[in-house]
């Protein structure tokens, strides 16, 4: 009998705290277990007693890398609390923000967290020594969306200018313009990153999920829209809760996310791709086409493909936004408070993000609670190795548990920095 | 990027609401009274491709992070990243694998290290969520403020 153990240890003092345990016995599989330690347990309750005006920007705080997100979610969940709904040149620039942090993030995770993976480096910086030309073209990919971040948040790392109802201060049109130039150049560099990811080899893996994104009428989802899937959800976001839940589970620390009666589901760019192809721009379809994509895609692999174009409708929809622009009269609508509560989902770089607060008469947090894309994507990650490990049972264990780690970043979660300091323990018997 | 007209930036690393990480931004808040007209002060959040993106153009580089190495807290760790390679574990970035260590070595590669990059790294005690810094860190906070602007004076003579 032969058991084989992959252990990578917890992780201290990070903001998504993760462990990886898988157990081999006899040729099977016999655990698989994801532990994250979430962080926005702990900030549902930082917030709670503050006033709505401050929730933008400590909800920020929860990740480095997808502050808007966190920004866009509250800002929707409290002005759906008070009624309020945003004029539409307020709308766009919010899409127009949410463009650039799809561009940071997507840059970041394909050329310096995933495509290592791919191209069998230990990680970016070695990958940089023999495809530098490539690893720069990342770089000023991401400093393209950090310019967008830049010139409407404030600054491209935890924004300041989000407010409730709008932002504190528009910047002026000239300023716009110049950003079109940096985008013009990204579109391109977008649509040579599909290219350049789609020669990757994938492993052959399919499973049929259930894919859950936002969907709106008109466009490919950001900040608004229903919550769909492939099996059938139909829903509005105010009734998340109704569908969803989220179970301790007695080995972790974190919680993972269900569907009350299917179980786990899947967010992120390839269940927005899958769910809303026919919304992409015809240059961001084409560029889907021509990689070998069809209008799903259920290879999680792939999804480094997917991502990268996501990256390019980002651009190219930053660009018509910035040719249409329009000030608005005022930063930002009015806010009354009233005694209610609030329900918002936007598409983060990741997944959908759900953020639900009820509010006093002041306009003060009694209770909220955040649903980050990571936690809802657990099982479904788990669940994947379940299917991928036994197909590579013969990879000796330095490259079981690399596959192991590329699969887990397939999701691009916010405990890849846990992956980077893996252990892993191999026991035969 | 905004270090405005001059070559001299210093860069607060962390995370304020993370307990001693946030030593990085507490230390450059207070610089900014301190130093020099021209000397641009940031505060990051470690993100690599971010702080790759703040020193484009700087000349002197000086980078305050808390360090979680095994030292004890308070410990002060100088290097200069231009003569030493940078353990990737001893500056861990929150959420996405590539923070302070790996940025320096990627500039490395690149060839985009700033010609002068000074890293100064304090041994944290406490890393949970909350405000503050721990007695140890603050103590050694005060006494990188002191180098630092030691350091600042030297490179814009």
């Amino acid at each position: 009998m032969s058991t084989r153990t992959i252990k990578v240890e917890n992780l201290a003092r990070v903001e998504g705290e993760g462990a990886l345990f898988v157990k081999i016995k006899d040729r099977r599989v016999t655990d698989v277990r994801l532990k994250i330690f979430e962080p926005p347990r702990f900030f549902e309750a930082f917030l709670r007693d503050r006033k709505f005006g401050e929730v933008p920007d400590i909800t920020a705080r929860i990740c480095g890398i997808c502050p808007v997100a966190y920004q866009m979610s509250s800002c929707h969940a409290i002005e759906d609390a008070f009624g309020v709904i945003v004029n539409e040149p307020i709308r766009a620039l919010r899409r127009l923000l949410y463009c650039g942090e799809w561009i940071e993030s997507h840059a970041l995770h394909i050329y310096l967290l995933h495509a290592p993976d791919f191209l069998g480096y230990e990680d970016a910086i070695r990958m940089a020594r023999d495809h530098p030309q490539d690893v720069q073209r990342g770089l000023r990919l991401k400093k393209a969306g950090n310019d967008i971040v830049n010139l409407l948040g404030g600054r491209e790392i935890h924004p300041i200018n989000v407010r409730v109802g709008g932002f504190y201060k528009v910047p002026a049109k000239l300023e716009f313009a110049a950003l079109a130039e940096t985008l013009k150049w990204a579109r391109e560099a977008a649509l040579e990153t599909v290219r350049w990811v789609a020669s990757f080899s994938f492993p052959q893996v399919e499973r049929d999920y259930e894919f859950v994104a936002l969907r709106h009428a008109e466009e490919y989802p950001f900040n608004e829209g229903r919550l769909v899937s492939n099996k059938g959800l139909d829903i509005a976001v105010r009734d998340y809760d109704q569908h969803f839940l989220e179970e301790h589970v007695a080995r972790s620390n974190a919680l993972h996310s269900v569907h009350k009666e299917r179980g786990a589901y899947f967010t992120g760019p390839q269940a927005r791709y899958s769910l809303n192809f026919d919304k992409l721009s015809p240059l961001a379809q084409e560029a889907a086409r021509s990689a070998g994509l069809g209008p799903v895609c259920r290879n999680p692999f792939q999804s480094i493909i997917v991502r990268g174009v996501e990256l390019v409708y980002a651009c190219d929809e930053a660009l018509r936004i910035i040719e249409n622009i329009e000030r608005p009269d005022k930063p930002a609508v009015k806010i009354e408070p009233r005694v209610a509560t609030g329900y918002a989902c936007t598409e983060a770089p990741r997944g959908i993000l759900y953020h639900r607060y009820r509010l006093d008469e002041h306009g003060v947090i009694l209770d909220a609670k955040i649903v980050p894309p990571t936690s809802q994507n657990q099982i479904t990650i788990e669940n994947d190795l379940w299917q991928i490990i036994p197909a590579s049972l013969d990879l000796p264990g330095d490259k079981l548990q690399r596959l192991c780690e590329q699969a887990i970043r397939n999701y691009d979660p916010c405990i890849s920095c846990a992956t980077h300091f893996l252990k892993l323990h191999m026991e035969r018997e | 990027m905004k270090t405005g007209s001059t070559n001299t930036l210093i860069i607060g690393v962390g995370n304020l609401y993370r307990s001693d990480d946030g030593a990085g931004p507490c230390i450059a808040s207070r610089l900014r009274e301190f130093v020099p007209v021209g000397v641009t002060v940031l505060e990051e959040s470690g993100e690599g491709a971010a702080l790759l993106e703040a020193w484009q153009g700087a000349t002197a580089v000086i980078l305050v992070d808390a360090a979680q190495s095994g030292a004890p807290p308070g410990t002060i760790h100088r290097i200069d990243a231009r003569r030493q390679q940078v353990p990737s574990r001893f500056f861990h970035y929150s959420s996405h694998a590539f923070g302070v260590g790996e940025a320096i070595e990627m500039a490395r590669v690149l060839h985009l290290l700033p010609a002068s990059l000074l890293l100064y790294g304090i041994e944290g005690r406490n890393f949970s969520e909350g405000i503050g810094l721990s007695e140890e860190v603050e103590q050694a906070a005060a006494a990188v403020l002191a180098l630092a602007l030691d350091d600042v004076r030297s490179f814009v003579k």
